[in-house]
């Protein structure tokens, strides 16, 4: 007599030897889209919102300026500071700040540099138009104004 | 193997932030030399589009007041006049909007102004090269119709130098 062998039911189980072939890839692609923030920001940074808004292509070739009142209020008080790189800078330090970072590009790419101001909402005009004239001082005329978008 | 891929993955989901700056670029103008004199501006009054900032963020548009929900209109007819309201400007090409703001007016106004502004020329650029090329001004893909738009509507902004008198 022949033997009749009851068909199996249960599912085979899924293979997983190609697991981690895809862990890996997935890997990848947040090594390369992770930006580790070397600055850490001593000032509310509230950004103003702007239908207008265009990317900044180049993130090598973008300088960032914070303005607006420290976070730490108590100890730095409320009036709107300047923050260049991880510390409280001067209005006059723009300059200096500018050469140190244009010295790091290629010279042919100097007049590349955008330099995108992130200022706070909260923030009067004042201090902004003192930071605007300090750039032109040093012919650091391509600028940003660091918006988020907004829909109409 | 797969353990430590995990952890990796889990580690670098965690320290991603995908950040891309956005923002109204700006072309700032050069300074002008020590022995340089001021330059006279020729311009016919009626051409420039006055738009002043007080302290309180209130408008004045050419001497009025009105409100920052009308300037990307006010500007428009401005700019679109061609001679029509003795008012506003002869021709686009001629047309200048003058922005001048208070050393106490909120970077959240100026950056509205800049951005009804820079709404006015992108709509009327919009609307010409839709007409002319079926596509807006945006999506031009050939430069010489990106030189024919601009050239139509040039985005003449300028901006009061900051009193240091004062």
């Amino acid at each position: 007599m022949a033997k009749f062998n009851k068909p199996k039911k249960e599912l085979p189980a899924i293979q997983t030897s190609s697991l981690p072939d895809i862990v890996f890839m997935l890997i990848f692609f947040f090594m390369v889209a992770t930006v580790i923030r070397q600055q850490s920001l001593l000032v509310k940074n509230k950004l103003p919102q702007a239908t207008e808004v265009t990317k900044v292509k180049n993130k090598s070739l973008t300088e960032y300026l914070y303005v607006g009142s420290p976070k730490k209020d108590e100890e730095f008080g409320t009036a709107p500071r300047l923050q260049l790189g991880d510390k409280f800078a001067d209005v006059t330090d723009v300059g200096a700040f500018v050469e140190t970072k244009r010295a790091v590009v290629d010279p042919k790419l100097k007049n590349k540099i955008t330099w995108s101001l992130k200022v706070d909402v909260e923030t009067k005009m004042g201090i902004v138009t003192d930071v605007k004239q300090e750039l032109r001082k040093v012919d650091a005329l391509k600028i940003n104004y660091s918006s988020r978008e907004r829909a109409e | 193997m797969a353990d430590i891929a995990f952890l990796l993955l889990i580690f670098f989901l965690v320290a991603t932030t995908i950040e891309t700056d956005k923002g109204i670029l700006r072309k700032l103008p050069p300074m002008p030399q020590e022995d340089q004199p001021p330059i006279e501006i020729k311009a016919n009054m009626r051409n420039v589009l006055f738009v002043w900032v007080n302290q309180n963020d209130e408008l004045l548009v050419k001497g009025e007041p009105a409100r920052i929900e009308e300037l990307r209109q006010i500007t428009k007819s401005f700019i679109d006049n061609n001679g029509v309201n003795p008012k506003y400007s002869v021709s686009p090409q001629e047309a200048i909007v003058s922005l001048k703001n208070d050393i106490g007016t909120s970077y959240n106004m100026y950056i509205q102004v800049q951005n009804e502004v820079a709404a006015a020329y992108r709509e009327l650029r919009d609307a010409l090269s839709l007409k002319l090329y079926g596509k807006k001004f945006m999506d031009l893909e050939d430069e010489k119709h990106v030189k024919k738009i601009k050239a139509e509507y040039p985005m003449r902004v300028s901006e009061a130098e900051p009193n240091v008198s004062e």
